[in-house]
């Protein structure tokens, strides 16, 4: 292309610096991340974050399906927090359509949203604690982390792409005995999370490698467009559950974490903090799940239920259009926001009125996140490189896409 | 709750805050508004987008100080052919706002958001990466998601999804 510029190395700037190029396979990156940090002896001068070997087009591919045929791709752009990335897509779609969601389903959604929430966290701890040298809290997180996944793996079929969340509702009832299986999760949890806290939060060598250690100031941050816990580490009060209420969360009464530190410490209160705060939110959904379908009233748009399907002709007929020539969707365009474990998810789909949407949009948390990076590093040490990374919680294939 | 038809007339939406703020600041500018499923879609002339951000930006009483997501959407065949799409986010406020700036096919060029939010930066990149939109005055304007030598750009609507064989 005429407009097309080379890669810009990062050419050293005077004869004091180097280049050293870290990743994509580099065990703390968490993916196939590459950065090309220039470098001042131990100190940081500049740092490139480089991207990309992850994307696999999955914005294009949403343009050639069926509306419901997108739920599944969905989960594959970030694969530890499938449930939110369902039904932020879920919730946009409906928003054009014009759906009501029954309460059942909206607090089930809730409810599987926090035990998300509990899963990706502990993955960010156990691995951030494990890059930073802590190896004990890494299987203590991946012990409970087990137990969330069997809970998912009961209700969708499925460990991690669980697809659950369908345009309209869920896919199916939860089955016999889920939720007190989920109770028995949640009545257990804390003195779990105060586990983790006894290793970590006291622990002189974690607050050694965390304490001060890649500052982002609230100004900077809300400039470089970071959302989620790694805003809210830096004092800014942000919760979109809280202040764009989606799913029926103004239900629910809870606590948004914030510290005014803007370091990797801070970071890790905060998303500790919001291990509790997703435990009580899951309990309030449990204990308050009211009766009712789980699926919207919408033969045009939800399947029916497999006995209608097989005894009621009009639902068989329902059934064969929506599986053959989808469902068209009114013309429009919506964005979707919602609180995803590393921030603002945000869907933008366009529909021209047909079967198929014009354009998907992920307005993914990871990708903004990144950014921040470079001013998290610069000025610090190397070995800091992997703490700050550690501290945004980025996904590759959320932030790729 | 039933879809209501969306307002598509500026005289009719003029006491919403955003847009009476952008009328007040330049009338000229504005091309369009439109209030549809609860949400403000502004069409902002091209070259006067960076303006109409810091004005929204640093007004006292809406304080749009967040940018929230930049992305495209591609109109082929119709011209004029994308339309780049800005999410802003008063985190005061808490409340959203969608800018959009109409490009045409042959010069799709549009003033980079990266001195006022330096957050613009990856987005733009994205999207120039992905449609083929051009953003002045970007520190960086390389691809991020496809290889530098990549023939073509993806998500435009006359690229092939299976891509050229």
């Amino acid at each position: 292309m005429a407009h097309m510029t080379p890669t810009p190395v990062l050419d050293p700037s005077d004869d004091k610096t180097m280049i050293l190029n870290m990743g994509p396979q580099h065990p703390s990156t968490h993916g196939v991340l590459r950065l090309l940090l220039e470098i001042d002896g131990e100190t940081i001068v500049r740092v490139m974050p480089d991207i990309g070997y992850l994307h696999t087009g999955i914005e294009k591919t949403c343009e050639a399906k069926f509306y419901q045929q997108v739920v599944p791709l969905t989960d594959r752009i970030d694969y530890l927090c499938p449930m939110t990335n369902n039904l932020a897509y879920c919730l946009a779609v409906e928003k054009l359509l014009g759906l009501e969601i029954p309460p059942r389903a909206q607090w089930i959604r809730v409810m599987l949203n926090e035990l998300t929430r509990i899963n990706s966290h502990l993955v960010w701890l156990g691995t951030h604690a494990l890059d930073i040298g802590a190896m004990t809290v890494f299987l203590y997180c991946f012990r409970e982390r087990e137990d969330v996944l069997r809970l998912f793996e009961a209700v969708a079929g499925q460990r991690m792409m669980t697809s659950y969340f369908r345009i309209g509702g869920l896919a199916l009832e939860p089955p016999l005995g889920f939720f007190e299986r989920v109770k028995d999760f949640l009545d257990r949890f804390p003195e779990r999370i105060d586990e983790y806290e006894n290793l970590l939060t006291q622990n002189p060598i974690w607050i050694k490698r965390t304490k001060g250690v890649a500052y982002l100031s609230p100004e900077d941050a809300i400039a470089l467009c970071a959302t989620g816990p790694t805003l809210r580490g830096s004092g800014v009060d942000v919760d979109l559950r809280r202040d764009q209420p989606y799913s029926g969360y103004e239900n629910f009464r809870f606590n948004v974490p914030v510290s005014k530190d803007g370091d990797v410490y801070a970071r890790y209160l905060v998303r500790v903090a919001e291990l509790r705060e997703s435990q009580k939110i899951a309990q309030q959904a449990l204990e308050g799940v009211p009766e009712g379908p789980v699926k919207a009233d919408a033969p045009h748009v939800v399947l029916p239920d497999r006995e209608k399907m097989k005894t009621q002709m009009e639902a068989l007929i329902y059934h064969f259009k929506i599986v053959t020539e989808g469902f068209t969707v009114p013309p429009g365009e919506v964005y979707v926001p919602i609180e995803s474990p590393r921030g603002e998810m945000g869907y933008y789909v366009v529909s021209n009125g047909t079967a198929k949407p014009y354009r998907v949009h992920m307005r993914s948390p990871s990708f903004a996140n990144l950014q921040s990076l470079r001013k998290m590093c610069e000025g610090n040490l190397i070995a800091d490189v992997v703490a700050a990374i550690g501290s945004i919680d980025i996904v590759l294939g959320d932030c790729d896409r | 709750m039933a879809l209501e038809p969306a307002v598509t007339d500026i005289a009719q939406l003029k006491e919403r805050p955003e847009l009476a703020c952008l009328l007040a600041w330049n009338a000229g500018a504005i091309t369009g508004a439109k209030f549809d499923r609860n949400e403000l879609t502004l069409w902002v002339d091209r070259t006067s987008l960076r303006q109409a951000c810091l004005t929204l930006k640093n007004d006292p009483q809406l304080q749009y100080n967040a940018l929230s997501d930049i992305t495209c959407v591609d109109w082929y065949p119709n011209e004029p052919r994308f339309e780049v799409v800005y999410q802003l986010f008063s985190i005061p406020n808490k409340k959203y706002l969608r800018l959009k700036v109409k490009l045409s096919g042959d010069d799709a060029a549009v003033d980079s958001l990266v001195p006022t939010w330096p957050g613009a930066n990856f987005f733009e990149r994205e999207v120039f990466d992905l449609f083929g939109v051009r953003f002045d005055e970007h520190p960086n304007l390389t691809r991020i998601m496809m290889p530098e030598n990549w023939d073509g750009h993806p998500l435009r609507k006359d690229y092939p999804v299976e891509g050229y064989r």
